[in-house]
């Protein structure tokens, strides 16, 4: 059985949020929640409740790269000060703390940014080729609900759609 | 008078028209000003040029004013960098949705100001293709710079700020790129087609970008801080008098986002003007940066009188004779004038007929602007004047050299900023979108704001179309 895309595009949130709440319900057969994405011109407040609190791994890059930016920051200044015993010293350690910690919390923070834009370029699905089905629409003021489906489940899903006002089906292959 | 931050009636696709549209056609006002940043550009081309064939002494930067307006200049423009980033961030923490339709701007007015910034370094250092001897790189020679001076601190702390702010600008326009993508044809398609990374508005991409977002906002509030604290370094762990105060670093960031702030009602005055934005930028907006200056006025005035008071009961005698001097002495019209505009001049803001007042407005944050500056000259200049050695006792006015690339600076800074807002859209649809939206909900006692989110799934009966029709 092929597989269909299918976005239908709704005036506002209530309505597709109605449709997805039937999808929930079990009302339309051979569609699971997990098939479901929601396309907004804003985020809306309760889309996570509806969708289940979807999860973002975002964080868990960001305290890597802070990890990293500490420990490579401080073992990059260390290895150069202890690399360039020529610098006067000034009776202060070759590797001096107060110094570095400065300079370490800098490069925490920036390679804790750089991993979080690097996590949400990955995690977004960012940069890639754009999906055939979108609507210019979305980013006005219309709310799209994207499902993947067995092409036999179509006919159930058009009817939900319409049940709930949908504007526009559009449909494509995957 | 208008008494709402936003009409929230407005329509989703009226919000995407206006802000497209301003930045297609800016009224003239838009053009002269592009001319008169160039010719600005043109001085401190001019100057630097000559500056650069005849040597640094043309500049007056003779022992003992190694440092003068340039470095002061430097200092200001990095202030002047703070509010943008650290404001938008602070604000969308605590969740103070006013700052949608100005943060775009402001967020662009930081980059652009640590851009006019970085250029003093490099002009000061005389030999400017040396510039990159104070990055960290490894050299067949060897040699490092000497991570022990704050002048290293400040490259890497300058770079950590622009790389961030710059992806914390960006990072919070994709959605608004993508908006632009659809909207628009030629080059301006070609370019948002490839800046908004084939945004689509998905949950997925929302809730990352929310994530992305807010994670960013959390690190610069530190770094934005940490940034004007490494700069007020410079001076503070010197022992020179004057410079070796405790209370610097706040005092610096506290001057930072006054003179940030200033700018930001000086920006928010012409692109209202410019991109006809009175929808957007609206006068209680206004108002509210106003009070915040004023507050962030009266921190600067404590802080001022801290420091004087520290050095007054403190008995040290070099410090106590620089303090009567910048009272008394050579440079005290511009101290005075320094105290005037930055304690008193803000006190404009404490009244509601003059804040809501654009013109008045207008030349308040032009004047608080020019105090800021003075402030940061009036730092480091009586400092070299008055040191610890009476035979080194030098009173010195920067030449013409030096002005005209202060003034080229802004000129600079001008025309950075008025591209960007011609190119990119100033005013954030989505974020004005959203706070339509929840202001509406708030209003109809459907949600709670900002924190609408509640509800059980389904259960909220919030559609645009329902909020429209209601």
């Amino acid at each position: 059985m092929s597989k269909r895309r299918v976005l239908g595009l709704f005036d506002g949130f209530d309505a597709a949020f109605a449709a997805i709440n039937d999808i929930k319900a079990g009302n339309v057969s051979g569609v699971a929640l997990d098939d479901v994405e929601v396309l907004s011109p804003i985020e809306h407040p309760d889309i996570d409740e509806v969708l289940e609190h979807r999860k973002s791994h975002v964080p868990k890059f960001t305290l890597l790269g802070a990890l990293f930016g500490m420990t490579f920051g401080f073992l990059f200044l260390a290895s150069a000060q202890a690399n360039f015993l020529v610098q006067p010293q000034g009776g202060k350690p070759v590797i001096p703390l107060p110094s570095n910690i400065v300079l370490t919390y800098e490069m925490l923070i920036l390679f804790g940014v750089i991993f979080t834009l690097i996590a949400f370029l990955t995690t977004a699905r960012l940069l890639r080729k754009r999906n055939p089905l979108y609507s210019e629409r979305i980013t006005i003021d219309q709310v799209g609900v994207e499902i993947t489906l067995d092409e036999s489940n179509l006919a159930g899903l058009k009817e939900n759609f319409a049940k709930h006002g949908v504007l526009e089906v559009r449909e494509g292959t995957l | 008078m208008q008494t709402k931050d936003i009409n929230e009636n407005l329509p989703w696709a009226q919000i995407n028209k206006d802000v497209m549209r301003s930045m297609m056609n800016p009224r003239m006002a838009y053009w002269v000003a592009i001319i008169v940043c160039i010719a600005m550009i043109s001085c401190a081309v001019a100057a630097e040029i000559y500056q650069y064939n005849v040597g640094m002494g043309t500049a007056n930067l003779n022992w003992p004013h190694m440092w003068d307006l340039y470095i002061a200049t430097f200092i200001f423009w990095i202030g002047m960098s703070h509010s943008g980033t650290l404001l938008s961030a602070i604000l969308h923490i605590i969740h103070a949705d006013w700052r949608k339709p100005i943060y775009r701007f402001a967020e662009a007015m930081t980059t652009f100001s640590l851009m006019t910034a970085g250029l003093f370094p490099v002009i000061h250092l005389g030999r400017m293709w040396n510039m990159y001897w104070v990055l960290p790189y490894y050299s067949d020679r060897g040699i490092w710079p000497n991570f022990r001076s704050p002048l290293v601190w400040d490259a890497f702390a300058i770079t950590t700020y622009l790389t961030s702010s710059a992806l914390f600008l960006f990072i919070g326009m994709i959605p608004d790129l993508a908006v632009c993508r659809d909207n628009t044809t030629g080059w301006r398609r070609k370019l948002y087609t490839i800046l908004s990374l084939g945004w689509r508005g998905d949950d997925r991409q929302w809730r990352n970008f929310r994530r992305t977002y807010l994670l960013m906002a959390c690190f610069l509030i530190p770094l934005a801080v940490s940034v004007h604290s490494i700069v007020s370094s410079d001076f503070a762990v010197s022992i020179m008098p004057g410079w070796h105060v405790t209370t610097f670093p706040p005092y610096f960031v506290a001057g930072a986002l006054y003179s940030g702030c200033a700018a930001i009602i000086t920006l928010f005055i012409c692109l209202r003007y410019f991109f006809r934005l009175e929808d957007y930028m609206t006068i209680p907006i206004l108002v509210k940066t106003a009070k915040l200056t004023f507050a962030i006025a009266m921190v600067w005035t404590y802080l001022n009188l801290i420091e004087f008071a520290s050095i007054w009961y403190g008995h040290n005698a070099v410090d106590k004779e620089l303090l009567i001097a910048k009272f008394t002495g050579p440079y005290s019209p511009y101290f005075w004038l320094m105290l005037f505009i930055g304690s008193v001049v803000p006190f404009t803001l404490a009244f509601e007929k003059l804040r809501t007042h654009l013109p008045t407005m207008l030349v308040v944050s032009l004047v608080l602007n020019l105090g800021m500056w003075l402030e940061r000259w009036m730092i480091v200049t009586p400092t070299l004047s008055l040191g610890y050695h009476p035979f080194a006792f030098d009173v010195m006015w920067p030449s013409m050299v030096q002005w005209a690339i202060v003034f080229g600076s802004f000129g600079w800074f001008g025309l950075l900023f008025l591209i960007f807002v011609k190119v990119f859209p100033c005013v954030s649809m989505y974020e004005v979108k959203e706070m339509c939206y929840h202001r509406k909900r708030a209003t109809l006692g459907i949600g709670h704001g900002e924190h609408a989110g509640g509800g059980a799934a389904g259960a909220v009966p919030a559609s645009k179309s329902d909020l429209e029709r209601s």
